[in-house]
Order: C-alpha cells, then structure tokens, then sequence
C-alpha cells in the first residue's frame, strides 16, 4: 500500500477547525439552554395556600429539620412540592434509542474503513 | 508471545511521536489514587443529591449501588487495557490502537467535555461554598461568586502548567484531607461515637420512601453516576507514572474501593439528616448536602471539616479535570487529529501547556454561563458515552489480541460479562437521563454526528495513518 502522505496545515486553517468545533461544542449545551429545552424543569402542580408543614405533608421531624435550615413553610413551599413530569412518549424514547444505536453503528462502521488503512500502512499489506 | 511486554524494565510500551520532548515519567500508585478518586470524590460532596431529587432517597441508594456495579466494570475493564495501552490520552490512545481513528476521536472528545464539565461544576460549588462562609462570618449583602470561580479555574490550570508531580502531590493531600471528613462526620452524627442525630425512618416515611415510585428507581440511575463520575481518569497519567503495569491497576482498583465506601457513608449520612425534597435539589436547596449535614450537626468543629472539606474536594477534582482534560487533547493534537500546535510539550515544566490554557475558557464560559445542573447532564452524557464505549473496546481487544499474544500487566476475570454487565447498565442510564433530561440527551448525541462527519470527511485528511498506531504490538489477528 502506498504510503499516505497528509497536506501540510495552514495556521488559518488550524484556528477555523478549533473555532468550529468550539462552536458545535458551546452550541450542544447553549442552543437546547437558551431555547428552554434542556431539562425538565420541576413544577409545583397543585400549590397550597397559606401553607402550614401540615399542609404540605410535613411529619414533625421533617418539620423541624426544615426550621433547623431556616425555612419556613412558606419559604419552602416550592422547594418541597415541585416534581418532575416523567410522562413521555413512547416513540420519543425509540427514537433516542434509534439515535444512539445509529450513531454507534456509523461510527464503527466509518472507524473500521480508517482502521484498516492504519493496520496496512504500519504492518504492510 | 511477541516482544510486547509492558512489564517489561527495558520496554514501557511507549512508542515514537516525534516529539523530541516527552511527559516526566514521577508518578507513583499513589498519585494514580489520587488522580482517580481526587477527581470523584467532589461526586460525594455535590450533585449525587439530585438523583435523590429524581427518584427519592431509597431510590438514590439503588442508584448509587447499580452505579458502583458499573463503575467495577469500567475499573476492571480499563484496568486491563490501560495496564497494556500506557500513553496519555487514555482511552483516547486506546481506542485509536484497538477500534479506529474516528472512535478515538470521539472518545477523546467525551473525555475533554466530560472533565471540562466537571471542572465547571467544582468551580460552581467552590463559589457557592465561599459565598455560604460569607453568610455565616457576618456578610450582609449578595457575594458575587463568579471572581472566585474564575480564581479556581485560573489557580488550577497555573498548578498544572507548572508540573504533574506537585499537582498530583498536592491533590494527594487534598483528596485525603476530604475522605477523612467524610468518614469524621460518619462517625460523630451515627451515634457510634457519642449522641447520634441520624432520624432515617422518620424523614423516610410516607411520600418520602419512593416519590415517583419504580420509575424514580430508574430515574435516579441518571445522577447516580456522579458518585464515581471520573474513576476512569486515571488513565491519564499512563505516560507519566514509573511502573504503568503495576501502578494503573493498583491505582483504579484501590480508587473504586475507597469511592464505593465514601459513597454509601455520604447517602446514609445526608438522608438520615437532610428532608429528601431539600437534599435532591441542588440548585434552590442543598447545592453541598455533607456540608449542609454537619451544618445541623450542631459542632462548629464539623462544620469547618466539611466546609473545608467540600472546599478541597472541589479543588482536587478541578485538579484532576484539568489535568487529564489536558492529557487527551494534548494527545489528540499530537496525532493532528486536532491543530498539531496543540501537541507541544513545555521545554522546562514537560507539561501540555498549549492545551492547559487552551481549555481554561472553556472552562470559564460554562462555569459562569450554565446551571450546575446542566453542566452535569452534560458531563454525565460524555462520561455515560465513553462507557458505552468500553465493553466494544475490549471485546475487540481481547479478539484482536488474545491473551496469548501480549502480556498484560493485569487481566480481569470472567470476560465478557463485565462487559455485558457495562453494556446493559449504560442502556438502563441512557432511560434514566431520557427520564427529565431527554432534549439535552439528544443535542449531545446530534453533536457528536455532526462532529463525527466533520472529522471523517475533512480533518482526518490531516492525520497519517500508519504513524498513529504507536504501541509495539504484533498485527492484530485478522487484519
């Protein structure tokens, strides 16, 4: 096999790839952020009115371990009954397990292609 | 056998990069404990909580448990192959001998976000911590945390631009300095040593046992890989340590025993002390749940341990993440698979510099930009693919290099269920992250095509092919 020979980066070209890759990487976390689609933000669905530890299904213990931290049932409202929403879709969900199985599967399969160029240019054909 | 032997006093297993300067070689089996629960341990002081928030505490505990079972997999699997693959870049290096260029530059990519995240995340909750002492000395008024976060992350990345051996002694210290606390406030707030304050039953009971019932089990899975998030660091330092056989292995192996205890203590600590609802939210409610539980302690002597305590885990792991964040870039730069002006080696302090500043602002922006949440969701992601990666890694390993065919300097038992094993908890965490996090799930995935196209079709035109396989290995079989 013949020896592959790469071309000779430009220092222009070095910055481009690092300021591209840089932007897909902040772009993965801000984009979904920015568009409040990242995460599933916890809800209070039924919000109490004057709310006492009682009320908000407080033992005593709790109660007290809440006062020790510096709440009050007011203070604590929010902090107590908000709660994920885990109903879902279940097509959403084989669609992620589509996404992740076929990223995988390209992967591999692009990796073996360039693999095999290695093993033939370092131990010969 | 053929001449491969990593354990070898002549062989190290290195090969040639062309680099006329190379990493010291100064580590011991300690530092590689140090590196790898260092790193982990700040797991124990913040985030393990919100997989309480997710699920509950008894669900959090079953989380913490199948992620202990995943993470001795990761460690006995890594353990084998890094006691035989000792370059920087650690599972990066790995996956560019055993599976493919375009694996290994996404597995160097995990491990840069992974690790880069984390460091954000420390840098958050040593902020955090100074603006509470600040609160509790007599300070009035809002602390600004963000110059401390930014003093972190630049005091840090100036420690290991300056040297591995004093920044992996110094996380030596520190990461001691925290286990001990940890094991201290066990013992003072059980009961086994004077007036206990654990109340499990009573702050466990009714909507607090299970909150979503057996769908908060799987869900708190999702978080429960922050107690030993990073355990796999410690291949890192395989081109820096003096006996890599001997000391990687030791090293992993050690570190996930010591976790393991650290973890199970912190959750009977926290929910035996802390309301559930409290503890799982580490943004509005405990962001330092160990810090939080000697608070009510009632001994000001608890709560300056846990105080500094926290402190130092967050800095040791900050530590370690850049440290190793630097390694695998560094690595990918030298093999061109990025700019090669990221692979240069400092002429006097033999460290990665250009990529140790490189990440800094990185760092900078999402320690500053993002809640600690998301920033571990998105560390969690990268770790959680880079585990997917693992059991392929060595399946592939162990066909393309038999036993027979390169000494390892240790070999895990019963292959391949640990790998299945691995495989089958990482499918469980991929639902438990869907559970709540499933946009974020799927941006980090769309991501990492769209890089993989990138890289494939025009950066790996940069790289040679033959060059990149450095190890002194035989021609795996059937090739």
């Amino acid at each position: 096999m013949a020896r592959y020979t790469p071309p000779e980066q430009s220092k222009i070209g070095q910055l481009i790839d690092v300021v591209v890759l840089l932007g897909l990487s902040l772009g993965a976390l801000f984009v979904p952020l920015r568009m409040g689609l990242s995460g599933a933000a916890k809800v209070v669905a039924t919000p109490v009115e004057n709310p006492t530890w009682e009320t908000l299904g407080q033992t005593a213990v709790q109660a007290a371990q809440y006062e020790a931290l510096g709440y009050t049932p007011a203070t604590a409202h929010d902090l107590i009954l908000a709660r994920f929403d885990y109903s879902f879709e279940w097509s959403s969900l084989i669609l992620m397990a589509v996404l992740i199985i076929g990223y995988f599967v390209i992967m591999l399969r692009l990796s073996e292609q360039e693999y095999k160029d290695v093993i033939n240019e370092k131990f010969g054909e | 056998m053929a001449n491969t032997d990593i354990t070898s006093k002549v062989m190290d297993g290195m090969g040639p990069h062309g680099t006329k300067v190379g990493l010291l070689r100064v580590l011991g089996p300690a530092h590689v404990w140090a590196l790898g629960v260092g790193i982990v341990l700040v797991g124990e002081y913040m985030g393990w909580n919100f997989a309480v928030g997710k699920g509950g505490a008894y669900a959090a505990l079953i989380a913490c448990w199948f992620a202990g079972i995943l993470y001795t997999c990761v460690a006995m699997i890594d353990s084998e192959v890094t006691s035989t693959v000792a370059a920087a870049g650690g599972q990066y290096t790995q996956a560019k001998h055993i599976i493919g260029p375009l694996m290994a530059f996404n597995v160097g990519l995990y491990l840069v976000f992974a690790y880069t995240m984390l460091e954000a995340g420390n840098a958050i909750t040593a902020g955090y911590l100074v603006s509470v002492v600040a609160g509790m000395t007599g300070y009035e008024g809002v602390l600004d945390q963000r110059p401390f976060i930014i003093l972190v992350i630049m005091f840090l990345a100036w420690l290991n631009y300056r040297g591995v051996l004093a920044t992996l002694t110094f996380n030596l210290v520190i990461t001691a300095v925290a286990f001990v606390a940890i094991i201290v406030l066990f013992f003072a707030t059980s009961g086994i040593i004077g007036t206990g304050i654990m109340n499990h039953a009573a702050l466990m009971e009714g909507q607090a046992a299970l909150p979503y019932g057996t769908l908060g089990i799987l869900a708190a899975m999702h978080f429960g890989l922050w107690f030993y998030l990073g355990i796999e660091g410690t291949t890192q330092a395989a081109e820096e340590v003096r006996s890599p056989a001997r000391a990687l292995p030791f090293g992993t192996l050690a570190g996930i025993m010591t976790l393991l205890i650290a973890a199970t203590l912190t959750w009977y600590i926290c929910t035996g002390i802390l309301p559930w609802e409290f503890l799982g939210d580490g943004v509005n409610g405990s962001v330092a749940p160990l810090f939080d539980a000697a608070r009510l302690s009632g001994s000001t002597g608890l709560v300056w341990l846990l105080g500094f305590g926290t402190l130092f885990a967050t800095l040791a792991s900050a530590n370690g993440c850049i440290n190793d964040a630097s390694r695998a870039w560094f690595s990918m730069g030298r093999d061109r698979y990025l700019p090669k002006w990221f692979g240069a080696v400092h002429p006097k302090y033999r460290t990665p510099y250009r990529s140790i500043i490189f990440l800094v602002p990185i760092a900078l922006i999402f320690a500053l930009g993002a809640p600690l949440d998301q920033v571990i969701t998105f560390s969690i992601l990268s770790g959680l693919l880079g585990y997917t990666f693992m059991p392929l890694n060595v399946i592939l390993f162990r066909r393309k290099w038999p036993l027979d065919s390169i000494k390892r300097g240790y070999e895990h038992p019963f292959h391949p269920l640990p790998a299945y094993v691995l495989l089958a908890l990482c499918a469980i965490t991929y639902v438990a992250v869907f559970l709540g996090y499933g946009t974020q799930l799927i941006a980090m995935i769309l991501f990492y095509v769209v890089v993989s196209l990138w890289f494939h079709f025009w950066r790996y035109r940069f790289v040679n092919r033959g060059a990149q396989f450095t190890m002194p290995w035989p021609r795996p079989k059937g090739y």
